[in-house]
């Protein structure tokens, strides 16, 4: 079945199987390694990307399900803010040592800009709540949390990039 | 997954003739529960009819008396909306409770009620404020709706369009939930109306049910006093590596008092 996406700003077609996921499309098809697969069963969120604007779990939704629809990845993020090498919350994950083996982190980045999106000055209480859907096996969450209130912090500066 | 037909139908007409042409299509709407069944091969379709496309099925509005709320309303919406906010604001706190925030950017309420998981969250609100589900087909009562562990009065084919809340005087929703899936080990809905009270238990039994000594104790005081010690026999509950039946049992009664208090506090 023919689909087409708009994928970190370009223009994607593709003829897939009806039962391709997004992230088995984004990796294999697309070669986009950032985003990648952990627990295949949507309690992770390693593979966390944004369709049009909003988190989601890509191993757990049908590719052909978002035909027309505008994805985002780790790899698209800083361009949505200008354009800089590193998102502002990229920044603030490699500032704060928001992670260990780094696994975990591309889908904590992608949740983490889409809840500030929502809500510009998270406390911490907020950004735990927000992150229930990630699973960082290493750090505690401890630096991922301040990650989290410092990319907020200059996210408000930028205006919500 | 083992691979299937997919369609994209862009109204009811549409889908339910898929639905009656196609053996064994499934109706699929976020798919936060029917994808990961799919993909471990616990359930297998030759088609899929995705809901996802019909204009009109997202929409919330509001009366007075009554709020709607269309079947393809993601959790996120739900919890968002100010309709909801305005109307049965314990719903809107419902909603954002469900999962995490990527399961409620996806999953809709239609998706939920048609499972009927006995952990699910909406069908202890649904059954409580006694809504009506409606479909391509009728309208169904809450109370008739619910038929056991993932079972409803949902014929083949049958779509969920819209489900109309009456909006009570007040309302509340307390669970206990698993840390790690967020499913309700036990949740317990309350809402009370001029007529009175009604309460409903998810996650306890295979199916929401309702507690009706409660609903009695309750319609005379509306206080967490009036249900104190109260609880419900275990026989026939819900008993896993979390809770078995007595302690689900207890829960019943605990959650019954904090979403009274919730009711109470909003």
């Amino acid at each position: 079945m023919d689909v087409a996406l708009e994928v970190n700003g370009a223009a994607v077609r593709h003829d897939i199987r009806e039962n391709t996921l997004l992230v088995d499309l984004l990796r294999e098809t697309l070669g986009l390694t950032g985003t990648h697969v952990g627990c295949d069963t949507s309690q992770c969120g390693a593979c966390v990307v944004h369709v049009d604007g909003r988190a989601i779990k890509s191993c757990t939704v049908l590719a052909v399900a978002l035909d027309g629809s505008s994805v985002t990845t780790i790899e698209g993020l800083a361009a949505t803010a200008g354009g800089d090498a590193l998102h502002p919350m990229q920044t603030a994950f490699h500032e704060k040592h928001g992670l260990q083996c780094g696994f975990c982190t591309p889908g904590m980045i992608m949740s983490a800009v889409d809840l500030v999106r929502q809500n510009p000055a998270p406390t911490e209480r907020e950004v735990r709540a927000g992150l229930e859907g990630n699973l960082c096996r290493c750090t505690g969450y401890q630096n991922i949390v301040a990650a989290v209130i410092e990319g907020a912090r200059v996210m408000r500066e930028r205006q919500g990039v | 997954m083992k691979p299937f037909a997919y369609h994209r139908p862009t109204d009811l007409a549409q889908a339910a003739a898929l639905l009656a042409s196609t053996p064994d299509a499934a109706i699929i709407g976020g798919g936060m529960s029917l994808l990961p069944v799919l993909k471990l091969r616990l359930a297998e379709h030759a088609a899929l009819v995705d809901l996802g496309r019909i204009d009109g099925l997202r929409n919330i509005t509001a009366g007075n008396a009554e709020l709607s709320i269309g079947a393809g309303a993601r959790h996120a919406e739900v919890a968002a909306s100010p309709e909801v906010a305005r109307t049965i604001p314990a719903l809107a706190a419902l909603a954002g409770g469900i999962g995490d925030p990527h399961v409620r950017n996806r999953g809709t309420l239609g998706g939920v009620l048609a499972n009927s998981d006995p952990a699910a969250d909406y069908p202890a609100a649904v059954l409580a404020l006694g809504a009506s589900i409606h479909t391509n087909r009728r309208s169904l009562l809450a109370d008739t709706f619910f038929r056991g562990l993932f079972t409803t009065a949902l014929e083949p084919g049958e779509i969920i369009t819209r489900v109309t809340f009456p909006v009570p005087l007040a309302a509340g929703y307390a669970k206990f939930r698993s840390p790690a899936s967020r499913f309700a080990i036990v949740g317990v809905f309350v809402a009370r109306f001029a007529e009175g009270v009604r309460v409903a238990a998810t996650g306890a039994g295979p199916c929401v049910f309702r507690v009706r000594h409660m609903e009695e104790a309750l319609t005379g005081s509306f206080t967490g006093q009036a249900i104190a010690g109260m609880t419900v026999a275990a026989d026939g509950l819900n008993g896993d590596i979390h809770a078995e039946p007595s302690y689900r049992a207890h829960l019943v009664g605990v959650m019954a008092r904090r979403a009274v208090a919730a009711a109470l506090a909003a």
